[in-house]
């Protein structure tokens, strides 16, 4: 599939509420510029993403889907990261199956002083999302994706 | 369900790259929206009285706001509705400042991007439910960590508050850098002075208890009833019956243990009282230097000690406290050395640093104040300052100020004149730092009445030739290479992190930068809170800070867990796990998830066992909930349902937007 030139395509963001957040708020706070496609779903902690709410996303139209958490060892419960970590390693492996490109969800973890790692982590994945193209959906339309 | 929907302008913050306008009339079109307009300052009197006004006049039962990071204003606004007379949780915020206006500049692009933040929460707001906190019990003692100014200043506020505190220092004494240092900057009195009396009202106050040479081990539980783990290091001198007399001193045959106190400038002996006018008055074994340990046999300080304290078989000795707020206060620590190699530092004995040069110049440190080179013993003539020394320097990581080198060049140039008149002290300098009050004119003072001299300019290089080491740099005012013949260099090295500050920020649950210093809650309106309840800051572990500043912080602190405790019971917030019973199947997944120990196993009376969430534990991270296999474990105001109502609404957007 070829890069979408101008257009926004659907990517999901969930992000703990205490370091990554923080991190896209300073990114703001700082007037950090980023693409415009993410949108941000506040959780209070990356642990509490189940690999679930993931897979509703793309199920339902989403071309991509970050989660971003605290870095691990700094978590605001104690070890909240590390289940995400795990759960969503385990997600990223099963994706495929689901016919959803692996390039297509990322985890990462963004600390709340950390404005400009967010910048480059959201810069990064869309731009990847992008270079992927619209996901074709479960069942509809033939296959090229990008009717929408 | 009718919702509301109020569109913030910020000024032109947002309304500059967004069409606020656009967005309050397109929210009119999702489901449950009874009422939608937009605001040029939502979160002003007038505009959280239009709130109110609303919710009365078009019967609203939930709100949304779209405006900045709800960190900044969710609570304002749920104080707002819930004056309105709305249930505090039947709100939401959409963040179209920060994550929208402030980061893209195509306003066609951003009014879309937050008409579908909107929507996601109008989507959520449709399925939040009626919250009502509980309330427990304050355990009203506070922990402080550290003693040094910050830390001896939060402990004695608190206790002359009416609190008991449990002060908690790493090192043998308490007092802190302060304690080292020879005279303190604008007033140039003497550190020690002013310290001392401090020192004595925390060892004497019977409010305060004080676990000197000790660490924090562990830390669980939440605020208002924290369980502290405090480990005793062994000192190998029993204190209960240790006088504070000094013979083992005296007699110690082992006198090159490395001296903390004097950074290394002198030698002490491996039992040590670490100085005069320690707190308390005890001494300690240093294992590393006692032939005892290391030789197994002296037995010295045992046989000479009037009061038979000496104990070489003493362990370290786990102490529990219970608390219910903490307050932070371990300081900073300082780079070390040898990474500044260009300075020749750590390889030439007459490059010292700042506080090595605080302990020549103090009375009752290893020279009593003679200022000597650390090579021959000798007065030096011409002292080199160098200032930054590691700090403002992006290619050693450390692109911030360290805050009172300026300060502290000025006050040790001033002493030099003062101790050697005939000294010429020479000062490199980046730019001077100097905003407190009477600072300017107290570096002015050190230039003009003391006559040292300032040289802007980074200094490129350090090297001995002779006696003498070649200071090289250039001088930018003039344009010109310099080439100072020093007796002395002096190097105001970068503050840092204390050592360990990760380390202990994971055990409190607490953030720290890139730098290890601890992340404040808002660096503006709450300086001395964390994110952590219950956990505060005070002094150099935030970033570095002079001493008026760690003050003012300590006691900031301080009035802020006096105002926590000012309450007999607290609030606990009700976004905390639940439980359907009717879907449990007791597997008690969710309990050993929980990283707080708050699910409990509980027996109905028809013998089913199903977890049950302990409310005042439970901190609302919803790991249980993503654990939970049949879903029925649900983490209030983030439930299932709530975060896929966010999803489809999005999708929906999405879905209408590629068709229309
Ligand atoms: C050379 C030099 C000269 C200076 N001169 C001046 C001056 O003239 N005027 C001025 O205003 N400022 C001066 N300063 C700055 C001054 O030292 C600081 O402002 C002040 O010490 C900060 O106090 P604090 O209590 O925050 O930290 P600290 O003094 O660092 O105290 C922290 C305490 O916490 C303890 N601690 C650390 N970690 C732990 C742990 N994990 N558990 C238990 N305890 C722990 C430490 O042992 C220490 O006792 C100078 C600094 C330097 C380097
Ligand atoms: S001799 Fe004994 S009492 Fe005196 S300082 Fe040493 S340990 Fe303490
Ligand atoms: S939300 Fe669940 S896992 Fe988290 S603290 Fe509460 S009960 Fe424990």
């Amino acid at each position: 599939m070829s890069g979408v030139e101008g257009k926004e395509l659907r990517v999901v963001g969930f992000l703990c509420n205490w370091c990554s957040y923080g991190g896209a708020d300073t990114a703001g706070v700082s007037r950090f510029k980023q693409p415009t496609d993410l949108r941000i779903i506040r959780v209070p902690c990356s642990g509490r993403v189940d690999p679930l709410l993931v897979v509703k996303a793309f199920m339902s139209g989403a071309d991509g889907v970050l989660v971003s958490g605290c870095h691990p060892r700094d978590c605001h419960y104690a070890e909240g990261n590390f289940y995400a970590r795990r759960r969503l390693e385990v997600l990223k492996r099963f994706l495929p199956f689901m016919g959803v490109e692996p390039g297509r969800f990322e985890y990462t973890w963004v600390s709340a002083s950390e404005g400009a790692r967010w910048q480059k982590v959201v810069t990064n994945f869309t731009e990847q999302i992008h270079n992927l193209g619209p996901l074709h959906h479960f069942g509809e339309g033939d296959g090229s994706g990008g009717d929408r | 369900m009718r919702i509301g929907v109020f569109v913030c302008h910020c000024g032109t913050n947002i309304g500059g790259t967004v069409d606020s306008h656009q967005v309050a009339e397109e929210a009119k079109q999702f489901p449950h929206v009874a009422y939608s307009t937009d605001y040029l300052y939502t979160c002003s009197e007038p505009g959280q009285q239009e709130i109110q006004q609303a919710i009365k006049e078009h019967n609203l039962d939930g709100v949304v706001v779209a405006a900045c990071s709800p960190i900044m204003h969710e609570n304002t606004f749920r104080r707002t509705i819930e004056r309105a007379g709305l249930n505090r949780y039947m709100f939401e915020m959409a963040n179209i400042r920060e994550h929208c206006s402030w980061i893209g500049e195509d306003k066609e692009a951003n009014t879309r991007k937050a008409i579908e933040l909107v929507r996601m929460a109008v989507a959520k707001v449709a399925n939040n439910v009626h919250l009502h906190p509980s309330y427990f019990d304050v355990n009203k003692r506070v922990l402080v960590i550290g003693a040094g100014v910050a830390g001896m200043q939060a402990a004695l506020d608190c206790a002359e508050g009416g609190l008991d505190v449990v002060l908690v220092e790493k090192k043998s004494s308490i007092g802190g850098r302060m304690a080292q240092l020879d005279k303190t900057f604008p007033t140039v009195d003497c550190s020690i002075c002013i310290l001392g009396p401090k020192m004595v009202d925390v060892g004497q106050h019977d409010k305060i208890k004080l676990y000197t040479y000790s660490e924090i081990e562990d830390i669980s539980g939440y605020v208002g009833n924290y369980t502290v783990k405090i480990r005793r290091k062994a000192t190998y001198v029993d204190w209960a019956k240790c006088t504070g007399c000094g013979l083992c001193m005296e007699k110690c045959p082992s006198k090159k243990a490395f001296d903390y106190h004097n950074e290394g400038v002198a030698y002490t002996t491996a039992i040590n009282i670490p100085f005069p006018q320690a707190i308390p008055k005890k001494a300690r074994i240093d294992p590393k230097y006692c032939r005892q340990f290391t030789k197994g046999k002296c037995g010295v300080c045992a046989k000479v000690c009037p009061v038979g304290a000496i104990n070489y078989e003493m362990e370290d000795e786990i102490i529990t406290e219970e608390v219910g707020a903490i307050i932070v206060a371990t300081g900073y620590g300082l780079m070390n050395i040898e990474e500044l190699g260009e300075y020749g530092a750590g390889r030439y004995p007459d490059v010292i640093t700042g506080i090595q040069y605080e302990r020549l110049l103090n009375a009752s440190g290893p020279t009593q104040g003679h200022i000597v080179r650390p090579s021959d013993g000798e007065e030096p003539k011409r002292i080199v300052f160098i200032s930054c020394a590691g700090s403002r320097d992006l290619s050693l990581g450390r692109p911030y100020c360290s805050n009172f080198c300026c300060m502290y060049i000025a006050k040790q140039a001033i002493l030099t004149r003062d101790h050697i008149p005939n000294s010429d002290v020479y000062v490199f300098y980046i730019d001077i730092r100097a905003p407190g009050k009477g600072y300017e004119e107290f570096v002015r003072r050190a230039q003009e009445e003391y006559g040292a001299q300032y040289i802007r300019g980074r200094v490129s290089r350090v090297y001995p030739r002779g006696r003498h080491m070649i200071v090289k740099g250039v001088d930018t005012l003039l344009g010109t290479q310099v080439e100072v013949d020093a007796d002395l260099v002096v190097l105001a090295t970068a503050a840092t992190c204390a050592p360990g500050a990760e380390e202990l920020a994971e055990k409190l649950r607490i953030s720290y930068d890139g730098y290890g210093f601890y992340i404040e809650s808002h660096p503006k309106l709450r300086p001395v809170e964390t994110n952590t309840s219950g956990i505060f800051l005070a002094g150099a572990c935030q970033g570095p800070k002079d001493i008026p500043a760690s003050v003012g912080q300590g006691s900031a602190a301080a009035s802020k867990v006096l105002a926590l405790f000012s309450k007999d019971k607290l609030e606990s917030d009700p976004q905390i796990a639940q439980v359907d019973e009717s879907r449990c199947i007791g597997c008690l997944k969710c309990a050993e998830t929980c990283p707080f120990g708050a699910i409990e196993e509980r027996e109905l009376r028809d013998g089913r066992i199903v977890a049950r969430v302990i409310e005042t534990v439970c901190q609302g991270c919803g790991l249980c909930t993503a654990t939970c296999p049949p879903g029925a474990i649900q983490l209030q105001q983030f439930t299932d349902n709530q975060i896929i109502a966010e999803v489809e609404a999005l999708c929906q957007a999405w879905k209408e937007r590629s068709s229309g």
